[in-house]
């Protein structure tokens, strides 16, 4: 005869995420190889960001991108255009990347001789948010026509950054965007955030963004830095 | 959305939990839903559902979904508030200095298997 009995489990559901993060996060430490996580919703200009930020460092840092698509190759086919290392990495219809994707994605891609790679995370300000990817420091992209509210409806996502860049600057004369409303909401949610506005497409304000990215890449030993 | 995702941690959780106890029927899955964790319980055992069948423990389990209280605690007057009802603004005081407490958990709580131990070897 067989009974039921109950096993009191009691762990998050992410608990084994974490876990596995923590376990990226030591092997880069190790490898002095730093990953940046960079999250943002479609169309805020992740891309063209990165861009730019590959142009300011690329004499200076040795950079890999991994860029995260649900499917296709459009942005990896423009970072390649760059001349730095980039993988695809494809979600299959999931909407985030996780620690265990992101950990094929760093074997795939190869970090001994890089000092940065950026992970171009699925385009979304909600699950991303949820899954902790290893990386060393998140990071996420506003964009002007997406509204200064954009801290109170999506909460979690500026919680979990170190940096925000508010990025096309140069449309600001047509949108009713407060760039100080913007700044009191998400530093409510998150005192230590570090805030970055620019124009990607006109570079103004990536000197100050770079700037802060060495800074960390110093901090955490990348050759070059120390 | 992430609905299907969640439901693949919790079947490995599960399943690695069932392993290491040697385990070979799980007949239910309790988990613990924070009400505002975005999470829709209807659809997370509809993915249950479709998704059990890959693990031969799980699939005659079914997936019970029980949900946890969100509270808001404000602290400009250093008082708890129930969220659903009021939001990020505390109704005592009108700050928005105010974190939630408890609500956005997504936890294995516990899961019920059938012993089989006389059965074994």
């Amino acid at each position: 005869m067989s009974e039921i009995r109950v096993i009191e489990i009691k762990e998050s559901i992410f608990a084994d995420n974490d876990r596995e993060a923590d376990r990226i996060r030591t092997r880069l430490k190790e490898e002095k190889t730093f990953l940046l996580n960079l999250m943002s919703s479609p169309g805020s200009g992740k891309t063209t960001t990165l861009l730019r930020t590959i142009e300011a460092l690329k004499e200076e840092i040795r950079i890999g991108v991994m860029e995260a698509d649900i499917d296709s190759l459009v942005d990896a086919e423009k970072i390649a255009g760059t001349g730095v290392r980039s993988i695809q990495l494809h979600t299959g219809g999931m909407c985030h990347l996780d620690a265990g994707m992101t950990e094929q994605g760093l074997d795939e891609i190869g970090t001994e001789d890089l000092d940065l790679v950026v992970l171009e995370n699925v385009g979304n300000l909600v699950c991303p948010a949820e899954f902790d990817t290893g990386a060393v420091k998140n990071a996420m992209i506003l964009s002007v026509p997406e509204g200064h509210d954009k801290p109170l409806k999506y909460p979690l996502i500026f919680t979990v950054c170190d940096a925000l860049i508010i990025n096309k600057i140069d449309v600001l004369p047509y949108f009713d965007f407060d760039m100080e409303k913007v700044k009191e909401y998400a530093l409510m949610r998150n005192p230590r955030l570090e805030i970055f506005p620019v124009s990607a497409k006109t570079g103004e304000g990536i000197d100050a963004w770079c700037d802060w990215l060495k800074g960390q890449l110093r901090d955490h030993g990348c050759s070059g830095f120390v | 959305m992430h609905e299907l995702g969640i439901v693949t941690y919790v079947a490995r959780s599960v399943e690695r939990v069932a392993e290491e106890n040697g385990i070979h029927r799980v007949a239910e899955v309790v988990l613990e839903i924070g009400e505002v964790s975005g999470i829709v319980a209807d659809y997370l055992i509809d993915c249950w559902d479709y998704f059990r069948g890959r693990y031969t423990a799980l699939s005659e389990s079914s997936l019970r979904c029980e949900t946890l209280k969100a509270v808001t605690w404000c602290d400009h007057c250093k008082k708890e508030y129930p969220t659903v009802q009021y939001g990020r603004v505390c109704p005592y005081c009108g700050s928005e200095r105010t974190w939630l407490l408890t609500g956005n958990e997504c936890n294995i709580r516990e899961i019920a298997v059938w012993d089989e131990e006389e059965d074994d070897e």
